[in-house]
């Protein structure tokens, strides 16, 4: 992204922001809430218009359905109930964009199955998703961006409502699996904690500006002070990092970016 | 009593009755399967309320149908797809949907019992838009209801897989730049085709028996969204077949025979699906069992006091990674 602009219902939620993003690297973006964390992932979907600059993929400008963008929704699945399988939910991110009604195919159904083991999932294959636990739905949602073959991941707030041990085992899949396939990571999440270990950059957005680098040099209170202009306070206890004082956007409207 | 039941099944004069009404016959079991079909990506979509909707606005245009001599096949196909454009157009939200809806409803009902009071024909034709009847279908109705089945089936074949995607999976559908909009426009465009085929057979009033009640059976046996639309198409088939055959000698309208079929149909395969739960891994979770056990997380797998119990059941359980299952 070069000198990028994003506003939406007339506030700007960051400006002349600048990203490279590297194959195989992992990005957690972090920022209070309407910071529009989980809007810059939908921009690089296509799905909003930059106001200034430009966002590329590859070379093209982005657009919408790119299929080397795998895509991991902040959205539980819970809502779906029953009437989905696990194998069916990676079997739509493999061919669910196609027209037509897909006759059976033993490729594909070996595909499927090949996804569902490479994140452990092969035993609940077969349950509806709405029954599955939080860690085990975000597994079959890391096998069905997989199934894209993506160059790039996109993961909105990944960890959230999972608890810590279920953070640890999602964290440890993402990794394994951009270590293995060597695509980019750009993950949403509100704490950095539990990604601290596998982050490579972290890009903090706020105050419609922004901060990018590796942890260590953008998680500093004066950093993260100038980048509100008001004082933040960054503490590191017993190996986890703590953000205070961040101020929350007076008019953020929760339907604008989150 | 022996009164009623020779009005609700007599077989006298049966075959003969069937070779007169063999246009019904064929078009319910070409309505079954397309019914069933459609009813599959209504409980996908969340549109049961629209199906009624759309079918109280398709009985007014076939009321209007009648009444100016257009035909009730054209006004009811005119009403279907009006009011099908119109919830979707104004209905991409559910909650706005709903209001749509309600708004529609009364008042394309209001309208068709006006069309029928001012219609000066026989009273039994004029019912038969509400309630269904088995008389109501000549060669050339038979040959409309083919053309548009054709039509709706090709349709929805065409966008199956986008379809299921945007329908249960929105968001993830978005960002692979599935055309939500269009695929829920065209799905309500081919949804009224179908409604106003079935107001022809089952009447407005039953129409749900037709497409919701065969699908929703059939999630209570399975999860695979494929196998959920083979299983509704067989339920709806049933259902509209065999009530059009228990229907044929009696004097009554078809549709509380069709309807009795649907339900006993969904109700089975509740029980079936309860009984398979109860055996079955995972729908079932024991008091103590909500929580799955892991190495080390404090719980002893085998001393525990839970498991003891289901033991003396003849079951035991296995535990995979997160889960616990039931054998």
């Amino acid at each position: 992204m070069r000198g990028a602009t994003l506003a939406l219902g007339g506030r700007v939620l960051w400006r002349d922001l600048d990203l490279d993003v590297r194959p195989g690297e992992l990005i957690a973006v972090l920022g209070s809430n309407g910071s529009g964390k989980t809007s810059l992932l939908r921009t690089i979907l296509g799905e909003f218009r930059l106001a200034t600059g430009e966002a590329t993929f590859l070379g093209q400008p982005v657009r919408r359905g790119s299929r080397h963008i795998g895509y991991v929704p902040q959205q539980g699945l819970s809502d779906v109930g029953v009437s989905l399988r696990g194998r069916d939910l990676v079997g739509l991110g493999l061919v669910g964009h196609r027209w037509g009604p897909g006759l059976p195919s033993r490729r594909r159904r070996r595909i499927i199955d090949d996804l569902l083991r490479e994140v452990g999932a092969s035993e609940y294959a077969d349950v509806p998703v709405g029954l599955l636990s939080g860690g085990e739905q975000q597994r079959l949602r890391v096998a069905q961006a997989l199934a894209s073959n993506p160059w790039l991941l996109l993961c909105d707030e990944p960890l959230a409502s999972l608890d810590l041990r279920r953070q640890a085992e999602v964290v440890d899949l993402i990794d394994q699996e951009r270590r293995a396939r060597g695509f980019a990571v750009l993950l949403v999440t509100h704490d950095v904690n539990p990604v601290l270990e596998i982050v490579d950059r972290v890009l903090y957005l706020g105050n419609e500006r922004f901060r990018i680098g590796p942890p260590d040099e953008v998680l500093r209170s004066e950093v993260l002070s100038d980048l509100y202009e008001a004082p933040v306070e960054v503490v590191r206890a017993g190996g986890r990092i703590l953000v205070a004082g961040t101020p929350e956007h007076p008019h953020h409207d929760k339907s604008h970016g989150q | 009593m022996s009164t009623w039941l020779s009005q609700l099944f007599n077989f006298a004069d049966y075959g003969q009755l069937f070779t007169l009404l063999i246009n019904s016959v064929i078009a319910g079991a070409i309505l079954g399967i397309l019914g069933g079909l459609v009813a599959s990506f209504v409980m996908q979509r969340d549109l049961a309320f629209a199906v009624h909707g759309i079918s109280e606005l398709s009985f007014a245009g076939g009321a209007a149908g009648l009444l100016f001599g257009i035909g009730v096949v054209p006004g009811a196909l005119g009403g279907s797809l009006l009011a099908a454009a119109i919830i979707g157009i104004f209905g991409a939200q559910a909650r706005r949907r709903n209001s749509v809806i309600g708004v529609i409803m009364p008042f394309g009902l209001g309208l068709g019992i006006l069309f029928l009071s001012l219609y000066p024909g026989r009273t039994a034709n004029k019912f038969g838009l509400l309630t269904g009847q088995i008389v109501a279908v000549d060669d050339p109705k038979l040959g409309a209801l083919m053309v548009i089945s054709l039509i709706v089936a090709i349709g929805l074949l065409a966008i199956w897989r986008p379809l299921t995607f945007a329908s249960l999976d929105p968001d993830v559908a978005e960002a692979r730049g599935v055309p939500a909009r269009f695929l829920s426009l065209a799905f309500m465009i081919l949804l009224g085709l179908t409604v106003a085929v079935s107001v022809q057979i089952v009447g407005s009033l039953l129409v749900l028996a037709i497409l919701v009640t065969p699908a929703a059976a059939a999630m209570r046996l399975t999860h695979s969204p494929t196998r959920v639309a083979l299983l509704s198409m067989g339920f709806a088939f049933v259902s509209l077949v065999g009530g059009i055959l228990l229907a044929l000698g009696s004097s009554i309208p078809i549709s509380p025979y069709v309807t009795t079929i649907s339900f006993l149909i969904y109700l089975i395969a509740s029980g079936v699906g309860a009984l398979r739960a109860t055996s079955h891994t995972r729908f079932k979770v024991h008091p103590g069992h909500g929580e799955p056990h892991y190495e080390g997380d404090g719980h002893d797998s085998v001393t525990h006091e839970d498991h003891v119990d289901h033991l003396h059941d003849g079951h035991k359980h296995l535990q995979h990674g997160e889960h616990v299952h039931e054998h």
